[in-house]
């Protein structure tokens, strides 16, 4: 079905990457599921301290959290996303290794402290690739 | 019967159940009698090697069964095992 980014929702994951350069950041995508829409999204803490040029991680608990709160409000999950700094927008083995099903992920190539491009990936049922999907950006990064 | 809560992501895999009956008294055995009876469910559970998953955390109740026995862990009737995923990746 492919996925759609609203205006400021796509504003949102342009700044959050921006600000965090060069380090990876990471969120929370939601909106309608039967639309195939993100219209709300929700920055998480990057807990990789080790290695935040090139890792996230965000603990189950607050991910839980995060979802819940946006469930609450009547949002659907619909994927995470995150960024990659001076790096394309495809996808990792380290990411395809750790993506869960049945979610939308969004990386955002941010190069120089600018996003570059913006791509969305979806994890085989077998695992044993991502296959991108459309997406339709309401209006470019600000 | 202990009760295993399955993550939105992994409903597809469990006839859109959230939680689902297993018979089992450790956490290893709910897990696994819960990829036998959902047989597309294991891969996302477990690696090749048969280890759970890096992102895949499980709650007994509201405690990590990794601080309790891991797979050993006791479950009771009433008892919930809570699939928690973490989210993880990177550009290399």
């Amino acid at each position: 079905m492919g996925l759609r980014i609203d205006t400021s929702a796509n504003a949102e994951i342009c700044r959050h990457a921006e600000a965090g350069y060069p380090h990876e950041v990471v969120g929370i995508l939601a909106g309608s599921a039967a639309e195939g829409r993100v219209s709300r999204v929700m920055a998480l803490h990057n807990e990789r301290a080790d290695s935040p040029a090139n890792r996230y991680q965000v603990s189950g608990l607050a991910v839980m959290r995060g979802e819940s709160s946006l469930e609450a409000a009547g949002l659907d999950i619909l994927g995470y996303y995150h960024s990659h700094p001076d790096h394309p927008s495809t996808y990792s083995d380290y990411d395809r290794d750790h993506a869960l099903p049945n979610r939308s992920y969004v990386i955002v190539s941010v190069v120089s402290a600018r996003v570059a491009t913006t791509q969305s990936w979806r994890l085989r049922e077998d695992r044993s690739a991502m296959d991108e999907e459309p997406l339709v950006l309401e209006a470019p990064c600000p | 019967m202990p009760v295993i809560q399955i993550p939105s992501a992994l409903r597809s895999f469990t006839d859109n159940q959230a939680r689902v009956d297993v018979e089992a008294v450790t956490a290893g055995e709910a897990l696994s009698a819960l990829a036998v009876a959902y047989p597309s469910l294991r891969k996302h559970l477990y690696s090749d090697d048969g280890q759970l998953r890096s992102f895949v955390n499980v709650y007994k109740n509201d405690e990590d069964i990794r601080f309790l026995g891991r797979d050993a862990t006791p479950l009771a009737a009433g008892d919930t095992l809570i699939i928690v995923p973490s989210i993880a990746g990177g550009l290399t």
